[in-house]
């Protein structure tokens, strides 16, 4: 099929690689730039990764914190020229691939065992 | 009637793409190779418009009667032939045998109407055609769910009402959506890139004209 392979090649020009691989349970710091009217900042949004939906040039991945008591989870497109960095601050031993058990899940229960733990 | 400029195209599918300050753009691609294959105009056939081809079809597909009437101009048999109205100017512009050129006639931004078959349901019962409610699957009801009740009066007026929502044939027509904004334009892989969705399945003929109701309705 020539159609299906446009759209890939129209899609692999969207790719980077420049970020390095991780995976559901490890923590990440995601440095993200936010306009905010004529400024540019870079803000980090720490958290665990709970999610990874791969899909070639339309990844995503979402990563959950606790701020203030509060569960925020945040979807980042991978491939998005906003992110600047993405720093893996902790590896985690999951069993599986998503994490939704950790919302129902508050203080100690909501951890996730470190590999260097294991 | 439209006369803007247009394409006919196939529809690639739809993808995804960040613009320079990061933000996605979703939109649905389209392959327009189209040459022009004729030319109709006022005094020979009483109105003006450019013949498009797109493809090309096997011989096992075409009558010879076909075949014969591309291969006198030089031309192989496209495997989809449209019309599109055009001025008179455009269509003594345009050469027989040339290819469309994409960045000649959109410009990113530029708002166009898109004109494809819509994906067929079949023969569609009126909750899902017309989004009836159907009636309490309790309470006594026999097998009438997804019904769509009463379709009119008594004796007067005796029949019933013309337009009246019923079952039927829902999708596989002809299906227009005005406004839609041009997101790029791939010139070399001959790819039109349009802002949200394309009625209609993949490999689909899609027609983009220039935006009827926001240059004048010309």
């Amino acid at each position: 099929m020539q159609s299906v392979s446009l759209l890939q090649e129209l899609e692999n020009s969207q790719l980077r690689s420049v970020h390095p691989s991780f995976r559901c349970g490890d923590t990440v710091r995601v440095h993200y730039r936010v306009v905010e009217g004529e400024k540019t900042r870079v803000q980090v949004f720490q958290g665990l990764v709970i999610k990874r939906h791969r899909a070639g040039a339309r990844s995503t991945f979402t990563v959950r914190k606790v701020s203030f008591g509060q569960g925020v989870e945040r979807i980042f497109p991978l491939h998005s020229p906003r992110i600047e960095k993405i720093e893996i601050s902790s590896q985690g031993v999951v069993r599986r691939s998503r994490l939704y058990y950790l919302r129902d899940r508050t203080g100690k229960a909501a951890r996730v065992r470190d590999i260097k733990d294991r | 009637m439209n006369t803007h400029p247009g394409i006919i195209g196939i529809k690639v599918g739809t993808t995804q793409f960040f613009t320079e300050n990061g933000e996605v753009v979703l939109c649905t691609a389209i392959h327009a190779g189209c040459t022009v294959v004729g030319k109709r105009t006022q005094e020979k056939d009483g109105y003006s418009a450019l013949v498009l081809g797109l493809g090309e079809s096997k011989n096992k597909h075409t009558t010879k009667a076909l075949r014969t009437s591309f291969e006198k101009r030089g031309q192989k048999t496209p495997r989809h032939v449209q019309e599109i109205r055009a001025t008179a100017e455009a269509v003594e512009a345009a050469e027989l045998g040339q290819q469309l050129k994409l960045e000649d006639i959109f410009a990113v931004g530029q708002k166009v109407d898109v004109r494809s078959r819509s994906n067929g349901k079949g023969f569609a019962g009126v909750m899902k055609r017309h989004n009836f409610r159907g009636a309490k699957a309790t309470h006594g009801a026999h097998e009438v769910y997804r019904h769509g009740g009463s379709i009119g009066m008594a004796t007067t007026p005796g029949r019933v009402w013309p337009g009246k929502k019923m079952a039927g044939q829902e999708g596989n027509k002809i299906v227009s959506v005005l406004n839609q904004r041009v997101a790029k334009i791939l010139p070399e892989q001959q790819l039109l890139l349009i802002e949200g969705s394309v009625p209609g399945a993949k490999n689909s003929v899609v027609r983009v004209q220039g935006a009827v109701k926001k240059n004048g309705g010309k």
